[in-house]
């Protein structure tokens, strides 16, 4: 196999790097040029990571010697240098990324770019920050990464100003503050007990730890849980979340949607790599099980709350990290190829979701949603509607609020759950698992879960509808102008999730066969300690 | 020396803690900063306490890693003081900018109401 293939990790760090770096110098004003650099790197990011994948799945023939990629930087081997780590996960995750960088790269190339300075280098740190998080086989680089997507996301929730905004901000910039000294904490704990940062060789030295420095490691491992508990919004530590999310301007917030998958992904990534070593508490099992149904609870009482549209969304993410945090603390490992089928759903529908609502909002007034629903709560009936009855009918619907009101209902389906569109088919294998889960799983389990996640869509669909018939039905508004630019990325996305619902068996049969590898603990080990020499 | 560490560490670490509980941004980013100082502290602590010894080798002395300290933690520490640095940095510009757009130091962007 030829040489250049073997560079192929690196690629979705250094790419946006440098094409971060090279935006910082074209002025503002020259929009092509920087459009186009940035549209092209995000391009070749995608290809990358579907190469990435294509490698990973065995469909071509990979350029290093076992399953999982393994790319030592600087050439040095495994224990002592830092390594980028490439096995189905971390692809998946990859080509999630860019495939949802693109469509809000396109997205807010349209307008949103020229709501504040710098726009476009901050989205390329931040795309980099999420590769990087993504690939990286050491727990420091992680940490190095998780601060580079952070301090791109700081400028970015801050994109487009205003006092609302500021706000949200300044909570979320705080919160991610003291998350990050935790994680530091966590990290030379863990350094100081067991004199590694290398995630697999971390594996290898927990298991013989006994007396103090058990303990020690066991509390350097909680506050690691909590850092990415904060991350991935679990109650109760997500009331930031809405609000961050929610002010965002609806690119930002469309990106984003991947952002707290990041925490539940380096969640995953530790509790395999800490499974039977005697550890630990959070990372999986019964207390990861619990708190994510308190999280879907709590999600779902505020989407049922939510009255405005951005809120409704942030909490609808909300729901989706609880059943992905439910799904990995449910005993057994068959449900982790599913909740990865849900993940990619989830986060490519709420992408999808954030950037619609932007547009189907456009022209209304701000309080529109909070009067709609006091008159609906206390009875208070528009008196137009019934004196006049048939001036509302035949009225043409143009093609604008046609698309608009299409790609609403066909969100409402994904992130409610409801067949035909992929969130239905997610949730479907997400319960048959949970059902046909082997006998040591508790029956209460089963049902708890079942129950929460028909609950959440229930409530999900309720408050959908409700919302929608206010923003689409309502007789005074005027049709948004709606730009190609705008319109195809949301298209795109939602297309991608009725493929994905189409060729829903082998996407299961692929996300099951990253689930295997991933639960195999000494592929990655071994891979990592041994495949790093050249 | 391990009292004089541990003391200073949790000193730093309650103070800052407590401010950063207080309800005014700047005390907020206060509390921050003395936090940030803790946890290099901490770190630095976890590469065990040598008293003047060198972190990097010396080839007179020969390479047995008991006469040196470690240097990981060292390399680690400056990372995160660079990365609180920045980020501190930024959180004080959103301070500023919150201060001008709502015209109070608050957290919450308001004066809470007066009983």
């Amino acid at each position: 196999m030829s040489n250049w293939q073997q560079h192929l990790p690196i690629l979705p760090v250094l790419l946006p790097l440098c094409a971060g770096a090279i935006l910082l110098f074209p002025g503002e004003t020259r929009r092509g040029l920087r459009g186009a650099i940035a549209l092209g790197t995000t391009l070749l990011q995608l290809a990358v990571a579907i190469a990435l994948l294509a490698i990973t799945d065995g469909h071509t023939s990979a350029p290093w010697s076992s399953e999982i990629g393994v790319y030592s930087l600087g050439n040095w081997a495994a224990p002592f240098g830092i390594v980028l780590v490439v096995d189905r996960l971390s692809a998946l995750m990859l080509t999630l990324t860019a495939i949802l960088g693109l469509a809000t790269l396109i997205y807010s190339l349209a307008r949103w770019e020229r709501g504040g300075s710098h726009y476009l280098p901050l989205f390329q740190f931040l795309l980099m920050g999420l590769n990087g998080a993504f690939l990286t086989g050491d727990l420091f680089n992680l940490f190095v990464f998780f601060e580079v997507l952070l301090a791109a996301s700081y400028g970015l929730v801050l994109h487009g100003s205003g006092p609302v905004r500021v706000k949200a901000g300044l909570h979320y910039i705080a919160v991610n503050l003291l998350a990050s000294l935790l994680f530091l904490i966590a990290a030379a704990l863990i350094y100081g007990i067991t004199g590694t940062l290398n995630m697999a060789e971390l594996a290898q030295r927990v298991a013989p730890l006994a007396g103090n420095d058990r303990t020690l490691f066991n509390l350097g491992a909680m506050l690691l849980g909590i850092v990415f508990l904060i991350k991935a919004g679990a109650w109760p530590l997500n009331f930031w979340l809405p609000a961050a999310y929610g002010a965002a301007t609806a690119p930002v917030a469309g990106v984003f949607a991947i952002l707290s998958k990041v925490g539940v992904y380096a969640l995953l990534r530790f509790a395999v790599l800490l499974q039977g070593s005697g550890a630990l508490v959070p990372f999986g099992g019964d207390w990861l099980f619990y708190c994510g149904l308190a999280t879907i609870a709590t999600g779902t009482l505020g989407v049922l709350a939510a009255q405005k549209l951005e809120r409704l969304a942030s909490f609808l993410v909300i729901v989706s990290s609880g059943t992905l945090l439910a799904a990995f603390g449910f005993s057994g490992t068959t449900l982790t190829g599913p909740a990865l089928f849900y993940l990619v759903s989830s986060v490519l529908g709420s992408g999808a979701f954030f950037m619609l609502i932007e547009m189907a909002e456009r022209n209304r007034a701000a309080a529109a949603d909070l009067l709609a629903i006091s008159f609906e709560a206390f009875g208070l009936q528009d008196k137009r509607d019934s004196e006049h009855p048939d001036e509302m009918v035949g009225v043409a619907i143009p093609a604008a609020m046609a698309f608009l009101g299409l790609a609403f209902i066909s969100c409402a389906l994904l992130l409610s759950g409801l067949p035909p569109l992929s969130g239905f088919t997610a949730k479907f294998a997400l319960l048959s698992a949970a059902m046909s889960a082997p006998p040591a799983a508790p029956t209460l389990h089963a049902g708890l879960f079942v129950a929460a996640l028909l609950l959440s869509g229930l409530a999900g669909l309720m408050s959908l509808s409700r919302l929608g018939i206010r923003v689409f039905w309502s007789a005074e508004r005027t049709t948004p102008h709606l730009q190609w630019m705008e319109a195809a990325p949301v298209a795109g996305l939602i297309l991608l999730c009725v493929a994905l619902s189409i060729g829903a068996g082998p996407a299961l049969s692929f996300f099951n066969a990253a689930a295997r590898s991933l639960h195999h603990g000494p592929t990655y080990v071994d891979a990592v300690l041994q495949g790093g020499a050249p | 020396m391990e009292v004089v560490l541990s003391l200073a560490v949790g000193i730093l670490a309650g103070s800052g803690v407590y401010l950063l509980l207080r309800p005014r941004t700047f005390q907020v980013i206060m509390g921050l900063s003395l936090l940030a100082y803790a946890v290099n502290l901490f770190i630095f602590s976890m590469g065990r306490l040598r008293i003047g010894e060198a972190p990097v080798i010396d080839p007179t002395r020969g390479s047995d890693p008991a006469l040196y300290t470690d240097p990981v933690p060292q390399a680690l520490v400056l990372t995160a003081i660079v990365i609180g640095f920045a980020t501190t940095a930024l959180f004080l510009v959103v301070l500023l900018a919150s201060r001008g757009l709502n015209g109070t130091d608050h957290v919450d962007g308001r004066e809470p109401d007066k009983e």
